[in-house]
């Protein structure tokens, strides 16, 4: 059994359709209950429910303090190669991009640590290009002796790969794993991502499967939206999600909303996806998945960031670079594609606290 | 009337056990410890920043209250023994409270592994104050491994839902002789009170005092249901005693 398996059925509905023919009373219906069904989470991304966005986001933000409190998880990415074998064409990374790459050294990953360190930040994600050669297990693996004396909590996000090299990888003291599926339609992933191990859609499908295997504490998973239909891949995300967390209990099943940015290869996205859409998303998932972490990156503008703060969010990343040795030498190549929010993150901080939620910076403990 | 509560030679006066999480900030959640009189706060080990120089949280807390740092994180009972050494190390004394739970969606304790915790932590010199899902067999075989508490929850955590479980956590009261601690679920002080008029011998309340819109105002308002509720239960065994024996409606014809 694979999420696969739950994917080939969902295909097999019209849910375009069914989409529409969503009443305001299957809304309703769904906003009175205490646990939401997949039915009422699929009625909660419908376009009727989008009248209805004021009391999804009552009952968000209630479930959001009942099970996380006021507080606020902050997070950085260190960028520790743009080496890519892929060919996405949303992304500034693809081997297509002519621009010179760079991995960096251990010294520099010391140096990039301390700079994350010194900004008061404890739990940090490893990102790179997917490259096997490039962002290997033995390089992973000589990061993690380094970057264990700074931070808490060490989690990644690179290419997919098997669960014995995970495995190798939660010894070492990697903690986490984020893979985003970018889209959940086989017809257009196999359009975006031409060349390349990640053309294999089953395989990346069945990743975050994989680190659950390998002990991975927690799993962050998404879809890229702004690739396909948004209801529609929002709704295979919760159930994706739903699916990790029943299978396996012990982990720590996130989700996060990503938007499409500007990248280097210029490639528009094939749907708008407007803040109202997105907000929908996420209180639609908030209240089907009532525990599941949520996190809202530096890709958001810095207003928009602060307006949904109550609206389900857990984590946040602050002050990041989304370049290679982007924390010691700003000015610096190639970015994987551009930010929003620039503020510092003390600056974060402040407007955390203005808001009343406590920023946290450490909630793991490496043992 | 002196009614202390003892746990591992520490007399307590209040019988409020008090959480850190789910504060908005550290200055109102210093002014809620003081505010509800506790004595025994749980801090988790792993909110802690053990190496550095600010002790985070800790620098947070009253002085006079003693720490109760929790395992939460752990999902095997190995997991739960490395952080409680770790805490150890860090200076944060011998208390610990067991939370071993490896279900991320209701956050259940898993009562295994935490009797096997318990067991090598009580070997090694912790008071050790276990957090479990309410079962009769498992706070027996918890205070046999010497446990010097047994914390079953009221409801799930962070639920606010009340004392679901009353049924087995009286059977527990009953039953089990080292202290009951009811820990999670309380979400209002009316049963807070409950639970102490059932006869626990303490409660444990976090989320519904650092949610509260004044959370100040709550642990002082906890800290009275407690006492409440405390009371009732003193009062009650007493006033059911002296009925008894002062007349017996039922059988006293037996005895004209």
């Amino acid at each position: 059994m694979s999420f696969y398996n739950v994917l080939e059925e969902v295909n097999h509905l019209p849910l375009e359709n069914m989409m529409e023919n969503v009443s305001h009373h299957d809304v309703e219906r769904a906003l009175q209950k205490e646990r939401i069904t997949e039915e009422d989470y699929f009625a909660l991304l419908s376009p009727k429910a989008s009248d209805y966005l004021e009391e999804m986001a009552q009952k968000a933000h209630q479930l959001t303090i009942q099970h996380f409190g006021n507080t606020m998880q902050l997070f950085l990415p260190l960028y520790v190669s743009d080496y890519c074998v892929n060919t996405c064409k949303y992304c500034s990374f693809s081997v297509d991009n002519d621009f010179p790459r760079r991995i960096l050294t251990m010294t520099e990953v010391e140096e990039e640590a301390k700079a994350i360190r010194d900004m008061g930040i404890e739990h940090i994600i490893i990102l790179s290009g997917e490259s096997m050669m490039h962002s290997s297990v033995k390089y992973i693996k000589q990061c993690m002796k380094v970057l264990k004396k700074y931070f808490s909590s060490v989690g990644l996000e690179i290419q997919p790969m098997d669960t014995d090299q995970y495995k190798e990888l939660v010894d070492s003291g990697i903690d986490n794993l984020t893979v985003y599926q970018e889209v959940y339609d086989e017809e257009i992933y196999r359009e975006l991502h031409t060349k390349g191990p990640k053309r294999f859609f089953k395989y990346r499908l069945d990743t975050p499967e994989r680190g659950c295997e390998a002990g991975m504490r927690s799993i962050s998973i998404a879809a890229l939206l702004g690739l396909n239909d948004w209801r529609r891949e929002s709704y295979i995300t919760g159930l994706h999600a739903q699916y990790l967390q029943q299978k396996y209990l012990d982990v720590e099943v996130g989700v996060s909303f990503p938007r499409i940015q500007p990248n280097a290869g210029s490639f528009q996205p094939k749907v708008e996806v407007t803040d109202k859409n997105l907000v929908q998303a996420m209180l639609a998932y908030r209240i089907f998945q009532p525990h599941s972490g949520i996190t809202v990156s530096t890709r958001e503008r810095p207003e928009f960031r602060e307006q949904i703060l109550p609206l389900g969010p857990t984590k946040m990343s602050a002050a990041s670079s989304t370049v290679v040795g982007g924390y010691t030498e700003p000015d610096n190549t190639q970015s994987q594609f551009e930010i929003s929010d620039e503020r510092s993150v003390d600056e974060v901080k402040g407007v955390l606290r203005k808001h009343g939620y406590q920023p946290v910076m450490k909630d793991w403990q490496l043992i | 009337m002196q009614d202390s509560l003892v746990i591992a030679g520490k007399e307590l006066n209040s019988r409020l056990f008090v959480g850190t999480g789910k504060f908005a900030d550290h200055n109102k959640m210093k002014e809620a410890l003081e505010e509800s009189q506790s004595e025994v706060v749980t801090v988790a080990v792993r909110r802690v920043d053990l190496g550095g120089d600010d002790q985070y949280i800790l620098n947070d807390i009253p002085d006079y209250m003693t720490l109760m740092p929790n395992t939460s994180g752990a999902r095997t009972a190995e997991e739960a023994i490395r952080i409680a050494r770790l805490s150890k190390a860090a200076g944060m004394g011998n208390w610990i409270k067991i939370e071993v739970i490896s279900d991320s969606k209701y956050l259940l304790p898993d009562n295994e592994e935490t009797i096997k915790a318990t067991e090598a932590l009580v070997e090694e010199g912790f008071v050790v104050l276990p957090y479990m899902s309410p079962d009769l067999m498992a706070g027996k075989r918890l205070e046999e491994a010497g446990a010097a508490t047994v914390m079953p929850l009221g409801s799930p955590i962070g639920s606010n839902r009340g004392i679901q479980m009353k049924e087995i956590i009286q059977i527990m009261i009953d039953e089990i002789n080292v202290p009951i601690v009811v820990d999670a679920g309380i979400g209002r002080p009316s049963e807070a009170a409950e639970a102490m008029e059932m006869g626990a011998d303490a409660v444990l309340v976090n989320t519904a005092i650092a949610t509260a819109k004044d959370p100040v105002a709550m642990a002082q308002a906890f800290d009275l249901a407690v006492k409440a509720g405390r009371s009732g239960f003193l009062a009650g065994l007493g006033a059911t005693k002296a009925k008894a024996s002062a007349s017996s409606p039922l059988t006293g014809f037996l005895h004209s």
